[in-house]
């Protein structure tokens, strides 16, 4: 078992959910309830992710992160040091490939709750901090734990576009799931068992737990 | 109490509105009309949920929109209680909850005790603490009500609230509401497709159709006198024909008009017309009395038209008759009369029956196509 593996790739995880979750809720907040155009194109760009290829997206990450592209000049003006093959570096990229897992659950949960009932928080004179507060983060808290879930146990198994970004260094960019590729170049099934194991077991919790909470909102009518 | 509300509306599109509304402070309006009609689309413009292309609101003599100076108070802004014909209860908060988030009271314990009291008031003491999907249908209106309430409004906005629920419960509400209407003098506009549950609640009512609004007045001056067919037709009137003016006596306020080969006489101050032009008349089923084959009926002589039944509905105690007039081709008088006065007059399908169009029950109207032409001229 390679625990320092594990280790950061639960820090990766822990940090991608909390830093992508409240940065998608404005966002698909806007994609539920407002009718603007190039909507169709920016969820399109959202679902991305879902489709691309996941070294076409370290490619280009990659290209970016280069000291010859603006954000990577930008970042090594700030830092010292490239985005690319570092921590900073996977978690950027794991804040982009995860886009669609954070964004479209909560936008489901936002769609969810009847125009009428944020329009009856206006007219008893909530205001609109009060009825994201009150009313719309609590309907849309299913939606919340689903999307943490989802973006948590994407990230913990995500091999591509770490592998491209980050590469395979130990204790900086070497997370779990190019562990066990690893183990397995080394012809050690028993540690690339365990781990897998481990990471079957995660991914099973984590969509038992989705299904649950998207099917709790649907059972309460009647 | 205040001044009331006064608003006018207009726009061409997305909805076309050309809307003008009065409610005297303490009173209840209802906006009537079929469905898609524009009614919601008015109320929802007085709460600020939308915003007419030009528009005015003032409510107890403040002003809530005014398109001319750019002011559009937001909802929040504007003191209505709102119930949404779906009520729009917050499905995760307990009934208590559900009132006290409007309340306007400082500390959430000031909000709550105040909640509970407009709980009591609806008749939903004990029922604090449930959450809205465990409550039956009337119990949920109630929570709306004491929500909208709660706020303590300049003015009541309600969305056909009474249309989701069976027709016992509603008939218990309606009660509920008259009350509550007697004891609070709440600034009131109700909206309905249902004329009987407007008569029942409003002391005046509007007649919206295509987002235009037609006539106002109390409703049964409404029903009595439309300003025209059109209004006739949206508030039930089931007797609505047309014939041509034949002459006017001013002095007698007398009308004589021509309807197919029968000449009628009706009570009127102003003619509709020019002698020889074309008017819309109706008569309410009450002013049409049936005579009896035995001996003669009260007010015999005015008006008899002789024609056979072509329709005979039994509804109960009560019989739905269709008279085709003999000399009028097309057209079908309704009248309801009670099952036992059908039976002994020996009423039926193709038997022959005279009956009276009292000449003050018959309401005069321009015909509307006339109308529609004066202002371009």
């Amino acid at each position: 078992m390679d625990w320092p593996a594990l280790w950061l790739s639960l820090e990766l995880a822990t940090w991608t959910s909390l830093i992508l979750i409240p940065a998608a809720l404005p966002l698909a907040r806007i994609l539920a309830w407002r009718h603007f155009r190039f909507k169709g194109f920016v969820e399109a760009l959202v679902a991305l992710p879902l489709v691309l290829p996941p070294t076409v997206l370290g490619y280009y990450l990659l290209v970016a992160f280069g000291s010859h592209a603006w954000p990577g000049k930008l970042f090594e003006a700030l830092f010292g040091h490239t985005l690319a093959f570092s921590f900073m570096g996977i978690l950027v990229a794991s804040l982009i490939f995860n886009l669609p897992f954070a964004v479209q659950p909560l936008q489901r949960a936002f769609e969810a709750i009847p125009l009428s009932v944020r329009e009856a928080a206006w007219c008893s004179g909530l205001s609109p901090w009060r009825t994201l507060w009150r009313i719309e983060l609590p309907l849309a808290l299913p939606g919340i734990a689903s999307a943490l879930a989802l973006t948590f146990a994407h990230t913990l198994g995500e091999f591509g576009v770490v592998l491209m970004v980050g590469g395979n260094i130990p204790g900086e960019t070497k997370t779990v799931a190019i562990s066990i590729y690893d183990r397995v170049q080394a012809f050690d099934d028993e540690a690339a068992g365990m781990m897998s194991a481990l990471l079957l077991a995660v991914s099973f919790l984590t969509i038992g737990m989705v299904f649950a909470l998207t099917g709790r909102r649907v059972a309460p009518h009647g | 109490m205040g001044n009331g509300l006064k608003a006018w509306f207009w726009q061409s599109a997305p909805i076309p509105l050309a809307a003008e509304l009065h409610c005297p402070g303490g009173e209840t309006l209802a906006l009537v009309g079929p469905s898609g009609s524009g009614k919601t689309t008015i109320l929802r413009c007085l709460a600020g949920l939308l915003n007419p292309a030009h528009g005015a609101i003032a409510c107890h003599d403040k002003s809530w929109l005014d398109t001319a100076h750019h002011l559009h108070l937001r909802p929040q802004a504007r003191r209505v209680g709102f119930v949404f014909q779906d009520y729009g209860l917050f499905p995760h908060l307990t009934a208590l909850d559900n009132v006290a988030e409007a309340v306007p009271a400082r500390s959430r314990t000031a909000r709550r005790a105040r909640a509970r009291e407009w709980l009591a008031r609806v008749h939903l003491a004990g029922l604090e603490e449930r959450l809205p999907r465990v409550l039956s249908g009337g119990q949920r209106q109630r929570v709306a009500v004491a929500r909208a309430l709660g706020r303590e409004p300049d003015i009541l906005l309600l969305d056909e609230p009474f249309s989701a629920v069976d027709r016992a419960t509603r008939e218990r509400l309606y009660r509920e509401m008259a009350e509550l209407k007697a004891a609070l003098r709440m600034t009131t506009v109700l909206v309905t497709h249902d004329l009987q549950e407007a008569s029942l609640l409003a002391d005046r009512i509007t007649v919206v159709h295509h987002g235009r609004t037609l006539q106002s007045g109390a409703p049964a001056d409404v029903v009595a006198r439309p300003a025209t067919a059109t209004v006739a037709r949206l508030v039930g009137v089931r007797n609505l024909f047309t014939g041509y003016l034949r002459r006017f006596q001013a002095i007698e306020c007398k009308a004589f008009i021509a309807w197919g080969e029968v000449e009628l006489e009706a009570h009127t101050a102003v003619p509709p017309g020019a002698p020889g032009t074309a008017c819309d008349w109706c008569i309410s089923a009450s002013k049409v009395i049936l005579h009896r084959r035995d001996r003669p009926s009260r007010g015999e002589r005015e008006n008899p038209v002789r024609g056979e039944i072509i329709e005979y509905l039994r509804l109960g105690d009560e019989v739905l008759i269709g008279i085709a007039p003999y000399g009028v081709p097309a057209a079908i008088i309704r009248l309801t009369v009670s099952w036992h006065v059908a039976e002994r007059n020996r009423l039926g399908l193709g038997e022959t029956a005279t009956v009276s169009l009292l000449a003050a029950g018959i309401h005069l109207m321009p015909v509307e196509s006339v109308l529609r032409t004066v202002p371009d001229q």
